[in-house]
Protein backbone atom coordinates (compact mmCIF):
# COMPACT_ATOMS: atom_id res chain seq x y z
CA UNK A 1 0.00 0.00 0.00
CA UNK A 2 1.47 3.25 -1.01
CA UNK A 3 2.46 5.46 2.26
CA UNK A 4 1.72 9.22 2.14
CA UNK A 5 2.25 11.50 4.94
CA UNK A 6 -1.08 13.57 3.89
CA UNK A 7 -3.84 13.09 1.94
CA UNK A 8 -6.11 16.34 1.04
CA UNK A 9 -9.81 15.10 0.09
CA UNK A 10 -11.12 17.59 -2.02
CA UNK A 11 -9.24 19.78 -4.57
CA UNK A 12 -11.42 23.09 -4.12
CA UNK A 13 -10.22 25.88 -2.77
CA UNK A 14 -10.23 24.26 0.70
CA UNK A 15 -8.57 21.35 -0.19
CA UNK A 16 -5.90 23.83 -2.58
CA UNK A 17 -5.28 26.17 0.36
CA UNK A 18 -4.93 23.24 2.75
CA UNK A 19 -2.12 21.29 0.77
CA UNK A 20 -0.51 25.07 0.39
CA UNK A 21 -0.62 25.68 4.11
CA UNK A 22 1.24 21.98 4.53
CA UNK A 23 3.41 22.87 2.12
CA UNK A 24 4.75 25.60 3.53
CA UNK A 25 5.24 24.04 6.95
CA UNK A 26 7.55 21.35 5.00
CA UNK A 27 5.47 18.60 3.82
CA UNK A 28 6.49 17.42 0.76
CA UNK A 29 4.70 13.68 0.72
CA UNK A 30 1.09 15.21 0.25
CA UNK A 31 -1.87 14.52 -1.87
CA UNK A 32 -4.78 16.02 -3.73
CA UNK A 33 -7.65 13.64 -4.49
CA UNK A 34 -10.39 15.47 -6.44
CA UNK A 35 -13.35 13.80 -8.58
CA UNK A 36 -12.92 16.29 -10.70
CA UNK A 37 -11.42 16.35 -14.21
CA UNK A 38 -9.40 19.79 -12.59
CA UNK A 39 -8.68 21.34 -9.66
CA UNK A 40 -10.82 24.34 -8.35
CA UNK A 41 -14.09 22.76 -6.93
CA UNK A 42 -17.14 24.49 -7.04
CA UNK A 43 -15.56 28.00 -8.83
CA UNK A 44 -15.43 26.35 -11.74
CA UNK A 45 -18.63 27.37 -12.08
CA UNK A 46 -19.10 30.24 -9.98
CA UNK A 47 -18.45 33.02 -13.20
CA UNK A 48 -19.39 36.06 -11.36
CA UNK A 49 -17.08 37.95 -9.67
CA UNK A 50 -16.75 39.47 -6.14
CA UNK A 51 -14.29 36.27 -4.85
CA UNK A 52 -10.74 37.35 -3.45
CA UNK A 53 -11.28 40.90 -1.95
CA UNK A 54 -9.97 39.65 1.02
CA UNK A 55 -7.37 37.84 0.05
CA UNK A 56 -6.15 39.01 -3.13
CA UNK A 57 -6.89 42.54 -2.41
CA UNK A 58 -8.60 42.65 -5.77
CA UNK A 59 -12.19 41.31 -7.27
CA UNK A 60 -12.06 38.03 -8.98
CA UNK A 61 -14.16 35.86 -10.62
CA UNK A 62 -14.51 32.35 -9.18
CA UNK A 63 -12.42 30.81 -12.31
CA UNK A 64 -9.76 33.29 -12.00
CA UNK A 65 -9.65 33.13 -7.61
CA UNK A 66 -9.17 29.00 -8.44
CA UNK A 67 -6.49 29.30 -10.71
CA UNK A 68 -4.45 31.67 -8.59
CA UNK A 69 -4.63 28.79 -6.04
CA UNK A 70 -4.42 25.89 -8.82
CA UNK A 71 -1.41 27.63 -10.36
CA UNK A 72 0.60 27.49 -6.87
CA UNK A 73 -0.40 24.27 -6.60
CA UNK A 74 1.16 23.10 -10.20
CA UNK A 75 4.65 25.69 -9.11
CA UNK A 76 5.24 23.94 -6.05
CA UNK A 77 4.58 20.69 -7.72
CA UNK A 78 2.21 19.41 -5.26
CA UNK A 79 0.79 16.11 -6.68
CA UNK A 80 -2.92 15.72 -7.15
CA UNK A 81 -4.83 12.97 -8.39
CA UNK A 82 -7.70 14.01 -10.50
CA UNK A 83 -11.00 11.53 -11.52
CA UNK A 84 -10.20 10.00 -8.33
CA UNK A 85 -13.56 9.34 -6.39
CA UNK A 86 -13.10 8.63 -2.48
CA UNK A 87 -14.94 5.87 -1.43
CA UNK A 88 -14.16 5.08 2.23
CA UNK A 89 -11.48 6.50 5.28
CA UNK A 90 -10.83 4.41 8.35
CA UNK A 91 -8.19 3.99 10.78
CA UNK A 92 -5.82 1.23 10.34
CA UNK A 93 -6.24 -1.87 12.35
CA UNK A 94 -3.20 -2.03 13.48
CA UNK A 95 -3.13 0.63 16.39
CA UNK A 96 -0.90 2.49 14.29
CA UNK A 97 -2.76 5.79 13.96
CA UNK A 98 -2.39 5.69 10.59
CA UNK A 99 -5.29 6.33 7.80
CA UNK A 100 -6.94 3.94 4.89
CA UNK A 101 -7.70 6.38 2.06
CA UNK A 102 -9.58 4.01 -0.46
CA UNK A 103 -10.47 5.57 -4.05
CA UNK A 104 -11.19 4.86 -7.47
CA UNK A 105 -9.45 6.54 -10.05
CA UNK A 106 -9.84 6.24 -13.98
CA UNK A 107 -5.96 6.28 -13.78
CA UNK A 108 -4.84 4.37 -10.96
CA UNK A 109 -8.05 2.05 -10.80
CA UNK A 110 -8.80 0.84 -7.36
CA UNK A 111 -6.47 2.34 -5.15
CA UNK A 112 -5.86 2.24 -1.35
CA UNK A 113 -3.20 4.63 0.25
CA UNK A 114 -1.47 4.88 4.32
CA UNK A 115 -2.12 8.22 5.44
CA UNK A 116 -0.28 9.64 8.87
CA UNK A 117 -2.87 12.57 8.24
CA UNK A 118 -5.84 13.46 6.22
CA UNK A 119 -7.48 16.27 5.92
CA UNK A 120 -11.12 16.75 4.82
CA UNK A 121 -12.09 19.25 2.49
CA UNK A 122 -15.00 17.23 0.24
CA UNK A 123 -17.08 21.24 0.37
CA UNK A 124 -20.94 20.85 0.54
CA UNK A 125 -24.15 20.03 -1.58
CA UNK A 126 -27.46 21.36 -2.31
CA UNK A 127 -30.61 20.38 -0.31
CA UNK A 128 -32.95 19.17 -3.03
CA UNK A 129 -36.77 19.04 -3.53
CA UNK A 130 -36.72 15.97 -1.64
CA UNK A 131 -35.97 17.15 1.28
CA UNK A 132 -38.67 19.87 0.67
CA UNK A 133 -41.72 17.85 1.08
CA UNK A 134 -43.75 20.47 -1.69
CA UNK A 135 -46.84 18.73 -3.00
CA UNK A 136 -48.01 17.90 -6.27
CA UNK A 137 -46.36 16.14 -9.54
CA UNK A 138 -42.81 15.07 -10.38
CA UNK A 139 -42.61 17.17 -14.02
CA UNK A 140 -39.31 17.76 -15.80
CA UNK A 141 -37.98 21.45 -14.82
CA UNK A 142 -37.20 21.28 -11.19
CA UNK A 143 -33.47 22.31 -10.64
CA UNK A 144 -31.10 23.20 -7.48
CA UNK A 145 -30.06 26.19 -8.39
CA UNK A 146 -26.25 24.92 -8.66
CA UNK A 147 -27.38 22.49 -11.21
CA UNK A 148 -28.97 24.91 -13.64
CA UNK A 149 -25.85 27.48 -13.03
CA UNK A 150 -23.56 24.13 -14.33
CA UNK A 151 -25.91 23.61 -16.95
CA UNK A 152 -25.80 27.30 -18.09
CA UNK A 153 -22.09 27.81 -17.28
CA UNK A 154 -20.08 25.23 -17.92
CA UNK A 155 -22.23 22.89 -20.46
CA UNK A 156 -24.25 26.01 -22.31
CA UNK A 157 -27.50 24.60 -22.15
CA UNK A 158 -30.99 26.89 -20.56
CA UNK A 159 -32.81 25.11 -18.42
CA UNK A 160 -35.87 26.59 -19.17
CA UNK A 161 -37.70 30.16 -20.15
CA UNK A 162 -40.02 31.09 -17.26
CA UNK A 163 -38.45 30.73 -13.96
CA UNK A 164 -39.31 30.73 -10.52
CA UNK A 165 -36.69 30.67 -7.59
CA UNK A 166 -37.53 29.45 -4.43
CA UNK A 167 -35.35 30.34 -1.73
CA UNK A 168 -33.02 33.58 -1.95
CA UNK A 169 -29.49 32.05 -0.84
CA UNK A 170 -26.60 33.89 -2.88
CA UNK A 171 -26.73 31.59 -5.74
CA UNK A 172 -30.45 31.23 -5.92
CA UNK A 173 -29.78 35.23 -6.55
CA UNK A 174 -26.85 34.82 -8.44
CA UNK A 175 -29.01 32.88 -10.99
CA UNK A 176 -31.78 35.03 -11.09
CA UNK A 177 -29.76 37.54 -12.86
CA UNK A 178 -27.27 34.84 -14.71
CA UNK A 179 -30.85 33.54 -16.20
CA UNK A 180 -31.81 37.13 -17.54
CA UNK A 181 -28.79 38.07 -19.09
CA UNK A 182 -29.27 34.61 -21.38
CA UNK A 183 -32.54 35.63 -22.05
CA UNK A 184 -35.02 34.03 -19.47
CA UNK A 185 -37.96 35.66 -17.67
CA UNK A 186 -37.51 35.05 -13.96
CA UNK A 187 -40.71 35.64 -12.56
CA UNK A 188 -40.19 35.86 -8.67
CA UNK A 189 -37.97 34.32 -6.35
CA UNK A 190 -39.84 33.59 -2.90
CA UNK A 191 -38.06 33.68 0.40
CA UNK A 192 -39.87 31.48 2.97
CA UNK A 193 -38.17 33.76 5.74
CA UNK A 194 -38.89 37.55 6.19
CA UNK A 195 -35.67 38.44 5.10
CA UNK A 196 -33.07 37.10 2.92
CA UNK A 197 -30.14 34.29 3.75
CA UNK A 198 -27.96 35.81 0.57
CA UNK A 199 -25.80 39.33 1.09
CA UNK A 200 -27.46 42.70 0.43
CA UNK A 201 -25.10 42.98 -2.44
CA UNK A 202 -26.58 40.10 -4.13
CA UNK A 203 -30.57 41.24 -4.14
CA UNK A 204 -29.35 44.76 -5.32
CA UNK A 205 -27.29 43.27 -8.76
CA UNK A 206 -28.99 40.50 -9.13
CA UNK A 207 -33.16 41.35 -8.34
CA UNK A 208 -33.22 44.99 -8.23
CA UNK A 209 -31.15 46.03 -10.99
CA UNK A 210 -33.89 43.83 -13.29
CA UNK A 211 -36.65 43.93 -11.63
CA UNK A 212 -36.77 40.75 -10.33
CA UNK A 213 -39.64 40.61 -7.57
CA UNK A 214 -38.65 39.41 -4.22
CA UNK A 215 -41.17 37.65 -2.09
CA UNK A 216 -40.11 37.46 0.86
CA UNK A 217 -42.46 35.63 3.47
CA UNK A 218 -43.76 33.11 0.37
CA UNK A 219 -43.06 29.78 -0.60
CA UNK A 220 -43.81 27.38 -3.23
CA UNK A 221 -47.02 25.31 -2.06
CA UNK A 222 -48.05 23.31 -5.40
CA UNK A 223 -46.12 21.84 -8.38
CA UNK A 224 -47.83 21.98 -12.02
CA UNK A 225 -47.83 19.62 -14.91
CA UNK A 226 -47.43 16.31 -15.93
CA UNK A 227 -44.31 15.81 -18.33
CA UNK A 228 -42.97 19.69 -17.85
CA UNK A 229 -43.20 21.54 -15.27
CA UNK A 230 -46.47 24.28 -15.59
CA UNK A 231 -46.28 26.41 -12.91
CA UNK A 232 -46.34 26.40 -9.44
CA UNK A 233 -48.63 28.04 -6.76
CA UNK A 234 -46.98 30.12 -4.42
CA UNK A 235 -48.73 31.62 -0.38
CA UNK A 236 -47.98 33.28 1.75
CA UNK A 237 -46.36 32.10 5.05
CA UNK A 238 -47.56 33.49 8.77
CA UNK A 239 -44.98 33.79 11.64
CA UNK A 240 -44.95 30.62 12.26
CA UNK A 241 -43.50 29.53 8.22
CA UNK A 242 -47.26 27.76 7.77
CA UNK A 243 -48.75 28.86 4.44
CA UNK A 244 -51.65 31.61 4.93
CA UNK A 245 -55.23 30.11 3.68
CA UNK A 246 -56.36 32.34 0.72
CA UNK A 247 -53.22 34.25 -0.08
CA UNK A 248 -52.49 31.45 -2.82
CA UNK A 249 -51.32 32.26 -6.37
CA UNK A 250 -50.41 30.46 -9.40
CA UNK A 251 -47.43 31.26 -11.21
CA UNK A 252 -47.00 29.76 -14.72
CA UNK A 253 -43.10 28.97 -15.45
CA UNK A 254 -41.41 25.97 -16.95
CA UNK A 255 -38.09 26.12 -14.50
CA UNK A 256 -38.38 25.80 -10.41
CA UNK A 257 -34.76 26.51 -9.02
CA UNK A 258 -34.13 25.46 -5.65
CA UNK A 259 -31.86 27.24 -3.74
CA UNK A 260 -32.64 25.96 0.14
CA UNK A 261 -29.84 25.28 1.62
CA UNK A 262 -26.20 23.64 1.19
CA UNK A 263 -25.83 20.38 3.12
CA UNK A 264 -21.62 19.77 3.98
CA UNK A 265 -20.73 16.67 2.33
CA UNK A 266 -19.84 14.30 4.96
CA UNK A 267 -20.20 10.54 4.25
CA UNK A 268 -17.07 9.73 4.35
CA UNK A 269 -16.26 11.30 7.59
CA UNK A 270 -19.45 9.94 9.34
CA UNK A 271 -18.26 6.64 8.19
CA UNK A 272 -15.24 7.28 9.34
CA UNK A 273 -16.22 7.68 12.94
CA UNK A 274 -15.51 11.74 12.94
CA UNK A 275 -17.71 13.14 15.28
CA UNK A 276 -19.97 15.31 13.89
CA UNK A 277 -21.69 18.93 15.17
CA UNK A 278 -25.47 18.43 14.56
CA UNK A 279 -26.21 22.38 13.61
CA UNK A 280 -23.60 22.82 11.56
CA UNK A 281 -23.46 19.29 9.83
CA UNK A 282 -19.76 19.32 9.55
CA UNK A 283 -17.26 17.54 11.82
CA UNK A 284 -16.78 18.86 15.50
CA UNK A 285 -13.09 20.69 15.70
CA UNK A 286 -10.31 22.11 17.59
CA UNK A 287 -9.30 25.66 17.34
CA UNK A 288 -6.48 23.81 14.62
CA UNK A 289 -9.33 22.25 13.11
CA UNK A 290 -8.51 18.58 14.04
CA UNK A 291 -11.55 16.59 14.45
CA UNK A 292 -12.27 14.05 17.21
CA UNK A 293 -9.96 11.45 15.42
CA UNK A 294 -6.23 12.81 15.79
CA UNK A 295 -4.42 13.50 12.80
CA UNK A 296 -7.53 13.76 11.22
CA UNK A 297 -8.07 17.84 10.08
CA UNK A 298 -12.12 19.22 8.80
CA UNK A 299 -12.01 22.81 6.87
CA UNK A 300 -13.85 24.91 4.34
CA UNK A 301 -17.80 23.77 3.32
CA UNK A 302 -17.42 20.09 4.62
CA UNK A 303 -16.95 21.64 7.99
CA UNK A 304 -19.32 24.67 8.02
CA UNK A 305 -20.76 26.49 4.96
CA UNK A 306 -19.03 29.63 4.34
CA UNK A 307 -20.17 33.06 2.64
CA UNK A 308 -17.25 33.74 1.44
CA UNK A 309 -14.30 31.71 -0.22
CA UNK A 310 -11.91 34.26 1.10
CA UNK A 311 -12.92 32.40 4.87
CA UNK A 312 -12.76 29.10 3.04
CA UNK A 313 -8.67 29.33 1.91
CA UNK A 314 -8.18 31.37 5.52
CA UNK A 315 -9.34 28.42 7.34
CA UNK A 316 -7.96 25.58 5.08
CA UNK A 317 -4.83 27.29 5.32
CA UNK A 318 -4.77 26.82 8.93
CA UNK A 319 -6.08 23.47 8.75
CA UNK A 320 -3.14 21.96 6.39
CA UNK A 321 -0.25 24.02 9.05
CA UNK A 322 -1.92 22.37 12.00
CA UNK A 323 -1.71 18.73 10.00
CA UNK A 324 2.25 19.48 9.36
CA UNK A 325 2.66 20.30 13.13
CA UNK A 326 0.77 16.86 13.64
CA UNK A 327 2.82 14.94 11.47
CA UNK A 328 5.95 16.26 13.49
CA UNK A 329 4.82 15.97 16.84
CA UNK A 330 1.94 12.92 16.56
CA UNK A 331 1.93 11.92 20.06
CA UNK A 332 -0.06 15.15 21.56
CA UNK A 333 -3.40 14.56 21.90
CA UNK A 334 -4.88 17.76 24.39
CA UNK A 335 -7.31 17.67 26.86
CA UNK A 336 -10.04 20.85 24.96
CA UNK A 337 -12.26 23.24 26.68
CA UNK A 338 -15.55 23.59 25.27
CA UNK A 339 -17.00 26.38 23.05
CA UNK A 340 -20.44 26.98 22.96
CA UNK A 341 -23.53 28.74 21.51
CA UNK A 342 -26.11 30.35 23.50
CA UNK A 343 -29.43 33.11 23.22
CA UNK A 344 -29.59 33.72 19.38
CA UNK A 345 -25.89 32.42 18.20
CA UNK A 346 -26.76 28.76 16.58
CA UNK A 347 -23.44 27.99 16.28
CA UNK A 348 -19.75 28.32 16.93
CA UNK A 349 -16.57 26.77 15.01
CA UNK A 350 -14.55 25.40 16.75
CA UNK A 351 -16.72 23.93 19.00
CA UNK A 352 -13.71 23.07 21.29
CA UNK A 353 -10.02 24.81 22.45
CA UNK A 354 -7.13 23.01 23.34
CA UNK A 355 -6.01 23.87 26.64
CA UNK A 356 -2.53 24.22 25.27
CA UNK A 357 -3.51 27.02 22.84
CA UNK A 358 -0.62 29.67 22.70
CA UNK A 359 -1.60 31.14 19.24
CA UNK A 360 -4.41 33.84 18.81
CA UNK A 361 -7.21 32.16 16.50
CA UNK A 362 -10.37 33.57 15.95
CA UNK A 363 -14.24 32.28 16.54
CA UNK A 364 -16.95 31.87 13.86
CA UNK A 365 -20.41 31.70 14.36
CA UNK A 366 -23.53 32.41 13.00
CA UNK A 367 -26.91 34.13 14.72
CA UNK A 368 -30.38 32.42 14.64
CA UNK A 369 -32.39 35.02 13.62
CA UNK A 370 -31.83 39.24 12.47
CA UNK A 371 -31.16 41.72 15.13
CA UNK A 372 -30.58 44.73 15.52
CA UNK A 373 -28.02 46.59 18.04
CA UNK A 374 -26.53 43.75 19.55
CA UNK A 375 -23.63 42.48 21.68
CA UNK A 376 -21.96 39.77 20.73
CA UNK A 377 -19.81 38.65 23.86
CA UNK A 378 -17.60 35.79 24.73
CA UNK A 379 -17.81 34.56 28.41
CA UNK A 380 -15.20 31.92 29.91
CA UNK A 381 -17.72 30.21 32.98
CA UNK A 382 -19.19 34.13 34.18
CA UNK A 383 -16.10 35.78 33.14
CA UNK A 384 -16.43 38.21 30.27
CA UNK A 385 -13.57 37.81 27.51
CA UNK A 386 -14.60 39.94 24.54
CA UNK A 387 -17.68 42.11 23.91
CA UNK A 388 -18.37 43.64 20.52
CA UNK A 389 -21.48 45.44 19.69
CA UNK A 390 -22.86 45.41 16.03
CA UNK A 391 -25.44 47.59 14.54
CA UNK A 392 -27.22 43.94 12.66
CA UNK A 393 -26.39 40.30 12.70
CA UNK A 394 -28.10 38.12 10.35
CA UNK A 395 -27.90 34.18 9.60
CA UNK A 396 -27.18 34.77 6.38
CA UNK A 397 -23.60 36.57 7.29
CA UNK A 398 -20.94 34.54 9.46
CA UNK A 399 -19.53 36.65 12.26
CA UNK A 400 -15.70 36.30 13.23
CA UNK A 401 -14.08 37.46 16.86
CA UNK A 402 -10.56 36.99 16.61
CA UNK A 403 -9.19 36.46 19.90
CA UNK A 404 -5.94 37.72 20.79
CA UNK A 405 -3.21 36.63 22.92
CA UNK A 406 -4.32 38.41 26.16
CA UNK A 407 -7.64 36.77 25.59
CA UNK A 408 -6.24 33.44 25.01
CA UNK A 409 -4.34 33.88 28.85
CA UNK A 410 -7.92 34.39 30.65
CA UNK A 411 -9.35 31.15 29.32
CA UNK A 412 -9.59 28.80 32.05
CA UNK A 413 -12.58 27.14 31.50
CA UNK A 414 -15.47 26.51 28.80
CA UNK A 415 -16.71 29.56 26.71
CA UNK A 416 -20.04 30.44 25.77
CA UNK A 417 -20.57 32.73 22.86
CA UNK A 418 -23.78 34.57 22.95
CA UNK A 419 -25.77 37.79 22.19
CA UNK A 420 -26.92 40.85 24.34
CA UNK A 421 -29.00 43.35 23.97
CA UNK A 422 -27.21 46.58 23.38
CA UNK A 423 -27.10 48.50 27.08
CA UNK A 424 -28.25 45.23 29.24
CA UNK A 425 -24.45 45.60 30.42
CA UNK B 1 -31.33 68.73 -1.30
CA UNK B 2 -32.16 65.04 -1.88
CA UNK B 3 -31.12 61.94 0.25
CA UNK B 4 -30.63 58.51 -1.44
CA UNK B 5 -29.82 55.66 0.61
CA UNK B 6 -28.11 52.69 -1.53
CA UNK B 7 -26.21 49.40 -0.77
CA UNK B 8 -22.80 49.12 -1.93
CA UNK B 9 -22.40 46.56 -4.32
CA UNK B 10 -18.18 46.29 -4.92
CA UNK B 11 -17.49 44.18 -2.21
CA UNK B 12 -19.24 41.18 -0.48
CA UNK B 13 -19.28 43.65 2.56
CA UNK B 14 -22.70 45.45 1.01
CA UNK B 15 -21.86 48.96 2.66
CA UNK B 16 -24.87 51.29 3.41
CA UNK B 17 -25.04 54.12 2.25
CA UNK B 18 -25.89 57.62 2.29
CA UNK B 19 -26.01 60.14 -0.54
CA UNK B 20 -26.76 63.50 -0.74
CA UNK B 21 -27.60 65.04 -3.90
CA UNK B 22 -27.67 68.97 -4.31
CA UNK B 23 -29.55 69.86 -7.92
CA UNK B 24 -28.43 66.37 -9.19
CA UNK B 25 -25.20 66.49 -8.17
CA UNK B 26 -23.49 64.28 -5.88
CA UNK B 27 -22.39 66.45 -2.88
CA UNK B 28 -21.97 63.98 -0.28
CA UNK B 29 -21.63 60.38 0.89
CA UNK B 30 -21.54 58.60 3.79
CA UNK B 31 -21.69 55.16 5.88
CA UNK B 32 -18.71 54.17 2.92
CA UNK B 33 -15.67 51.72 4.81
CA UNK B 34 -13.40 52.57 1.69
CA UNK B 35 -13.00 54.92 -1.30
CA UNK B 36 -14.56 52.46 -3.52
CA UNK B 37 -17.69 52.80 -1.96
CA UNK B 38 -17.52 56.79 -2.43
CA UNK B 39 -16.53 56.43 -6.64
CA UNK B 40 -20.15 53.35 -6.58
CA UNK B 41 -22.42 56.07 -4.73
CA UNK B 42 -21.34 58.72 -7.42
CA UNK B 43 -21.53 56.58 -10.31
CA UNK B 44 -25.11 55.15 -8.96
CA UNK B 45 -26.32 58.54 -8.43
CA UNK B 46 -25.06 59.42 -12.18
CA UNK B 47 -24.18 57.03 -14.29
CA UNK B 48 -24.65 53.41 -13.54
CA UNK B 49 -22.69 51.38 -14.65
CA UNK B 50 -21.89 47.36 -14.01
CA UNK B 51 -19.42 44.65 -14.81
CA UNK B 52 -20.77 41.63 -16.53
CA UNK B 53 -19.67 38.39 -16.32
CA UNK B 54 -21.15 35.42 -18.57
CA UNK B 55 -19.94 32.91 -20.76
CA UNK B 56 -18.65 32.75 -24.50
CA UNK B 57 -19.05 29.65 -26.84
CA UNK B 58 -15.52 27.81 -27.91
CA UNK B 59 -14.97 25.54 -31.13
CA UNK B 60 -12.77 22.44 -30.47
CA UNK B 61 -11.89 22.72 -26.90
CA UNK B 62 -12.30 20.57 -24.30
CA UNK B 63 -15.10 22.45 -23.10
CA UNK B 64 -17.86 24.18 -25.06
CA UNK B 65 -17.61 27.66 -23.14
CA UNK B 66 -15.18 29.49 -21.71
CA UNK B 67 -16.18 32.53 -18.98
CA UNK B 68 -15.74 36.17 -19.09
CA UNK B 69 -15.95 39.61 -17.55
CA UNK B 70 -15.66 43.04 -18.96
CA UNK B 71 -12.22 44.34 -17.96
CA UNK B 72 -14.15 47.20 -16.47
CA UNK B 73 -17.70 48.56 -15.61
CA UNK B 74 -19.99 48.89 -18.50
CA UNK B 75 -23.19 51.04 -18.33
CA UNK B 76 -25.72 49.26 -17.11
CA UNK B 77 -28.57 50.21 -19.91
CA UNK B 78 -25.65 48.26 -22.02
CA UNK B 79 -25.75 45.03 -20.44
CA UNK B 80 -28.04 43.55 -22.63
CA UNK B 81 -27.20 44.80 -26.19
CA UNK B 82 -23.16 43.21 -24.40
CA UNK B 83 -24.92 39.61 -24.20
CA UNK B 84 -26.11 39.56 -27.42
CA UNK B 85 -22.76 40.83 -29.16
CA UNK B 86 -21.06 37.98 -26.74
CA UNK B 87 -23.94 35.40 -27.37
CA UNK B 88 -22.89 35.65 -31.30
CA UNK B 89 -19.60 34.93 -30.85
CA UNK B 90 -17.51 31.60 -30.92
CA UNK B 91 -13.90 31.70 -30.15
CA UNK B 92 -11.37 28.34 -31.45
CA UNK B 93 -9.48 27.08 -28.65
CA UNK B 94 -6.86 26.77 -27.37
CA UNK B 95 -8.03 30.10 -25.18
CA UNK B 96 -6.10 31.73 -22.30
CA UNK B 97 -7.09 32.68 -19.10
CA UNK B 98 -6.72 36.88 -19.33
CA UNK B 99 -7.03 36.59 -23.51
CA UNK B 100 -9.04 39.75 -24.44
CA UNK B 101 -11.62 38.72 -26.77
CA UNK B 102 -13.59 41.61 -27.70
CA UNK B 103 -11.55 44.83 -27.23
CA UNK B 104 -14.48 46.91 -27.40
CA UNK B 105 -17.39 45.92 -25.77
CA UNK B 106 -20.56 47.60 -27.26
CA UNK B 107 -18.78 50.62 -27.73
CA UNK B 108 -17.97 51.11 -24.29
CA UNK B 109 -14.27 51.00 -24.94
CA UNK B 110 -14.01 48.07 -22.40
CA UNK B 111 -12.92 44.93 -23.48
CA UNK B 112 -14.33 41.39 -22.97
CA UNK B 113 -11.19 39.24 -21.36
CA UNK B 114 -11.33 35.52 -20.89
CA UNK B 115 -11.55 34.48 -17.12
CA UNK B 116 -10.78 30.61 -17.37
CA UNK B 117 -8.35 29.02 -19.75
CA UNK B 118 -9.30 26.00 -22.67
CA UNK B 119 -7.20 23.55 -24.39
CA UNK B 120 -7.47 22.61 -27.87
CA UNK B 121 -9.55 19.00 -27.95
CA UNK B 122 -6.95 16.38 -28.55
CA UNK B 123 -3.80 17.92 -27.31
Amino acid sequence: MKQVDLVIIGGGPAGMAAALGAYRKGVRNLLILDREQQLGGILEQCIHNGFGLHHFKEELTGPEYAARYAEEVKENGIPYLLDTMVLDLSQAADGSGDKIVTAVSSQEGYLQLRAKAVVLAMGCRERPRGALNIAGTRPAGIYTAGAAQKFVNLKGYMPGKEVVILGSGDIGLIMARRMTLEGAKVRAVCELMPYSGGLTRNIVQCLEDFGIPLKLSHTVVKIHGRERLEGVTIAAVDASRKPVPGSEEFIPCDTLLLSVGLIPENELSRAAGVEMDAVTGGARVDQNRQTSIPGVFACGNVLHVHDLVDYVSEEAELAGSCAAEYLMDAAVNAECWEVSARDGVRYVVPQCVRKDADKPFSLYFRVGDVYKDVRIVVKCGEKVLLSRAKKKVAPGEMECLPLNAQVLEQIDGDLTVCLEQKGAE
Amino acid sequence: MEKRNLTCIVCPMGCSLEVTLENGVVSAVTGNTCPRGDAYARAECTHPTRVLTTTVRVSGGVKPLVSVKSAGAIPKEDLFAAMEQINAMTIPAPVQLGQVLIPDLCGSGISLIATGAVEQKGN
